[in-house]
């Protein structure tokens, strides 16, 4: 509780321990009877409660800002106040009740988001408050920001990761948790590189930072976490606009109920009755407040991204998740999402001269490429590459590479480089990516390279099936067969493959033209190279970010970790959020809508108004909560 | 230019009037804030004087929500 609720607090207890004493002396009391001792005995603790919606109110006259809630409820409770004093009944207790209970539900509501506020930000709590610096043999804590790149900190046993860098000395395992909602630990050890923002768990490491702090991991990924809500979605401007024209509405609808009737009774001869029409619309105005409505779809979408970042599931916004729950269509890159992207080189077909010597020349000519499959060969030369045997490359675009090696012009890459130098080259039966290698512009054998498909890949698309995804679509550069082979093991429902990165983007814009107005198609991809995709698609999705600052830039949902399957349980955590939102919006409209009849048509007091009030908003925070909890889905 | 403040308020109708208010504010490019953070992110007309605007937004601010608070 913060002051300001404690100080309301108080006054709710002080207010209402006066107001039983007034309702129980009112019966053994003749001196409550006399008007003036009464009305003032009674405004005593009116003004306690009241007295902030008052002043407020009267600011907003002033300030021009009349429609907000304080407005209604102080017109509300004056004029139920005047009214007694009229009618001459005294029954003041209604007003300061309705004001009470105002205030209760007030801060009811202001406490419930401050507490969830409080623990949504403590699921998402990955920042390193210091950072240790090792100075003449001490140990400094020093703030993570001033810590220089190339700076050497030392993380111990149990402390967290605060700059992302390389672990100069020491081994451990890493708990990284608190980044992919994953409990499974990771082994690190010298040379390696390391993410903050993990916790490490068993040894000392001194570790090279390689990023400023604003840089690094951590920040970045609070950043996007922070900003999220910012990014409004449909349903909260919706809320917005309701609200904005729906007050003005009641209140003038309100007038219409205190003015109209009886002037039409007195039009038609009969008594006014004014004492019931302006009763009527003064409840009208209680049962009014949109605060149900207003407070808890915001929270819903909060508490919903929030249970998400807990399992490692980053959105970006509150749009993008609403926009994802209508995802009909998955289109996956096929490299590093459903496959591993740890490719091996599986055999050398055709080589003219050593399979050794081949597998040399292709990893000279790919070593400036970061692509999985210059990787794999140059895993699979296995000795450090000397660079300055190597000029005059030159990347193609979904080819390959020429470069010169030794003197050497060699050629490495796929049937398409071939036919475009003119090489006459030997197709390979096996599945797997081919790379074919000329040399001086003589064909002289090719090299297979497989990739290893992901153990949840399958399930993953199953289980997008099953939450009602229409259709999968693989995309990839791979070559037909092997592109077939992995969707017919997984049950992908269409391939499209020998795809240039440009294509893919214009087969994005396909399928994008394929849907019908409300399906969402959603991409997913590593983030290397498919930038363009994630940022084309409805909704892009990439995975495997730890470290990669492309991929949290351009898409609009992080997976942190790359398990498939977080792709349906980001779905269906969207889904959930969503449900509770369209939940509440019912539910508070309908009560709303019902009460403000009753109250019309004279079936409900100012009591069961205020009633309805607080209580639709309670519920509805209640259920916003339950958006956080995410963990089965 | 861009900077993001910490604002204090007790209702998500009133975060939203204090957004509509921030954007009408001359110096403003645009304005966002953030109900569940507790934030205002401001960018700024270029060459604006971001303190001189910073403390006209709150002034506004005061005026469409008495109860709010900007810390600048």
């Amino acid at each position: 509780m913060n002051k300001k609720q404690k100080k309301t607090l108080i006054r709710i207890l002080t207010s209402a321990a006066l107001l039983i004493f007034l309702t129980v002396s009112d019966k053994y009391s003749s001196l409550l009877k006399i008007g003036a001792i009464r009305f003032i005995a009674y405004m005593v603790p009116y003004i306690i409660i009241g007295y902030d919606i008052l002043l407020k109110a009267f600011k907003g006259i002033k300030n021009k800002q009349v429609f907000d809630e304080a407005f209604l409820m102080a017109v509300a409770t004056i004029g139920a106040v005047v009214l007694a004093l009229y009618s001459g009944s005294g029954d003041y207790l209604e007003a300061i009740a309705v004001m009470l209970l105002y205030q209760i539900g007030e801060w009811f509501q202001s406490y419930a988001v401050g507490k969830s506020r409080r623990n949504i930000s403590e699921l998402m709590d990955i920042r390193p408050d210091y950072a240790n610096i090792e100075e003449d043999g001490v140990l400094k804590k020093v703030d993570p920001d001033e810590v220089e790149t190339g700076s050497i900190i030392v993380v111990q046993p149990g402390e967290k990761v605060p700059i992302d860098g390389i672990i100069l000395e020491g081994s451990s395992t890493l708990n990284t948790a608190a980044l992919t909602g994953e409990s499974l630990p990771r082994d690190v050890k010298e040379g390696e590189e390391i993410i903050s923002g993990c916790i490490n768990e068993t040894g000392l490491l001194k570790i090279k930072t390689t990023k400023e702090f604003e840089d690094s991991t951590v920040s970045k990924i609070l950043d996007l976490v922070e900003n999220a809500t910012s990014r409004k979605s449909k349903s909260e401007d919706f809320i917005t606009k309701f609200a904005r024209i729906y007050t003005p509405a009641v209140v003038y609808a309100a007038a219409a109920l205190a003015f109209l009737p009886p002037i039409i009774n007195i039009i038609t001869g009969g008594a006014p009755g004014w004492n019931i029409w302006v009763y009527r619309a003064l409840t009208f105005l209680v049962a009014s407040c949109p605060c149900a409505l207003v407070v808890s779809i915001p929270l819903s979408f909060f508490a919903g991204i929030g249970g998400a970042s807990n399992s490692g599931i980053l959105v970006k916004g509150s749009n993008y998740l609403e926009l994802l729950s209508k995802t009909k269509i998955v289109v996956f890159d096929k490299t590093g999402t459903l496959t591993r992207g740890v490719f091996e080189v599986s055999g050398i077909h055709h080589s003219e001269i050593s399979d050794e010597k081949l597998i040399e020349y292709a990893a000279l000519a790919e070593s400036a490429s970061s692509h999985p499959i210059s990787k794999s060969l140059q895993k699979a030369y296995g000795k450090p590459i000397d660079r300055s045997r190597i000029s005059n490359l030159k990347e193609i675009s979904g080819e390959g590479v020429i470069a010169t090696a030794d003197g050497r012009q060699i050629a490495a890459g796929n049937d398409r480089l071939m036919a475009s130098l003119g090489i006459e080259y030997i197709s390979c039966h096996s599945t797997g990516t081919i790379v074919h290698i000329a040399i001086d512009g003589k064909y002289a054998g090719h090299i297979v390279i497989s990739d290893i498909e992901k153990p949840n890949s399958k399930e993953a698309v199953k289980r997008l099936k099953a939450s009602g995804v229409r259709e999968t679509v693989m995309l990839t550069g791979d070559s037909e067969k092997v592109a077939d082979a992995v969707a017919a093991s997984l049950g992908i429902d269409r391939v499209c493959s020998q795809l240039l990165p440009a294509d893919k983007v214009a087969k994005i814009e396909e399928i994008l033209k394929t849907k019908t107005e409300n399906e969402v198609v959603a991409f997913v991809g590593d983030g290397i190279n498919d930038a363009p995709v994630l940022r084309r698609a409805d909704i892009g999705i990439a995975m495997g970010a730890m470290g990669s600052d492309a991929a949290i830039e351009a898409a609009d949902i992080v997976l942190m970790d790359d398990d498939p399957l977080k792709i349906s349980k980001a779905i269906r955590i969207s889904r959930k959020s969503l449900r509770i939102v369209y939940q509440n919006i019912v539910f508070s409209i309908v009560i709303k809508l019902l009460c403000l009849i009753l109250v019309a048509v004279g079936l409900a007091n100012m009591w069961i108004a205020v009633f309805a009030d607080v209580g639709v908003m309670i519920l509805a925070v209640f259920n916003a909560i339950r958006a956080l909890f995410v963990k089965n889905l | 230019m861009k900077k993001s403040y910490k604002i204090d308020v007790d209702c998500a109708a009133c975060a939203d009037k204090m957004e509509v208010t921030a954007n009408k504010t001359p110096g403003v490019k645009g304005a966002v804030v953030n109900f569940m953070t507790l934030k205002m992110k401001v960018e700024f007309d270029e060459g604006a004087d971001v303190k001189s605007v910073m403390e006209n937004v709150r002034a506004n601010c005061k005026k469409v929500e008495d109860d709010c608070e900007i810390f600048i």
